[in-house]
């Protein structure tokens, strides 16, 4: 996976993460996964399609996510309670919303879906000849997995290119 | 949250807001920032087909509108409720900022466009040349 599509998301979800928890977070780790994705906590998975396909799904340890909702509903909000997932989704919307529009700006075309939250434990592969890059973040909170997997479609970006006239 | 001079209508009653996002936390964080503003929430919406249907119901001074939600996108609604109200003032609020959804926005006849996450001092200064004359600090309509 090229190195300068995943950049913006680290770039969004840190500045995000540094205005909703007032704290620096930092890349604590960074794998390659080949397998599905084993949810760690609270998670939202953004897909997009067109020059750039896949999907983004947004991981967050229960503390991580109750400082976010915290934030969000201007009011301290438990771990343990539902409107805790929503902060996550509302997060990953935002976190993948600014990355996206960095890439769009540098002539990317692709379509982003709402998020959707994930229940099940094992989410299933990206694609069949995809690999996932899983970053893993680590606040004060507690940790912050952003599991990117995607391609760059070079065909249609050329299909849609005009031609050259010689 | 700070607290900002409030902006009242021309008739001094509150401006009334409609917001619309699939995320209700977005919409919680949006109505605090309107209210703090002085301004009042009208209805909320959770996706594009609500939205028009709750404008014709509540006829707000002003639609706060996220693009990407179900069912019907941001930018289609802005379209059908411009079509039939020309009068709306819609402002985006999307975390894709992107150049060419804030010009189809903007085409579809939207007054303006804020990025998410949203820092209130932008969002009122956008109300209010959004508003234009139609809005004024409520110490002012107190001054008259």
């Amino acid at each position: 996976m090229k190195m300068d599509l995943i950049q913006p998301f680290i770039g969004s979800l840190d500045a995000v993460l540094a205005e909703m928890m007032h704290e620096p977070a930092s890349i604590a780790d960074l794998a390659m996964e080949e397998d599905g994705y084993r949810r760690k906590g609270l998670a939202a998975e953004v897909t997009f399609k067109g020059q750039i396909e896949g999907r983004i799904i947004l991981d967050m340890e229960p503390r991580a996510a109750a400082k976010v909702a915290s934030y969000l509903a201007g009011a301290d909000v438990d771990p343990s309670e539902p409107m805790v997932s929503e902060a996550v989704s509302e997060l990953a919307n935002m976190v993948i919303g600014n990355a996206v529009t960095q890439l769009n700006d540098r002539g990317f075309q692709f379509k982003v879906f709402p998020p959707a939250l994930l229940t099940q434990e094992q989410c299933a592969k990206a694609g069949s000849d995809s690999e996932a890059t899983v970053l893993c973040f680590a606040t004060a909170c507690g940790n912050v997995y952003l599991n990117i997997a995607m391609k760059y479609h070079a065909r249609r970006s050329r299909e849609r290119s005009p031609m050259a006239v010689a | 949250m700070k607290q900002f001079e409030p902006l009242s209508r021309k008739d001094q009653q509150p401006v009334r807001y409609l917001i619309v996002d699939d995320s209700v936390f977005a919409r919680k964080s949006l109505a605090k920032m309107v209210e703090s503003f002085g301004g009042q929430v009208a209805g909320e919406a959770g996706d594009g087909c609500t939205a028009i249907t709750e404008y014709a119901r509540t006829k707000p001074d002003i639609v706060l509108m996220d693009i990407t939600m179900p069912q019907m996108e941001g930018i289609e609604a802005v379209e059908r409720i411009v079509q039939e109200h020309p009068e709306a003032r819609v402002v985006m609020v999307s975390s894709v900022g992107y150049q060419d959804n804030i010009l189809a926005a903007l085409q579809k006849g939207a007054r303006h466009f804020v990025q998410k996450p949203v820092k209130p001092d932008a969002l009122y200064e956008i109300i209010r040349y959004v508003l234009n004359d139609d809005a004024v600090p409520v110490g002012a309509t107190e001054a008259k």
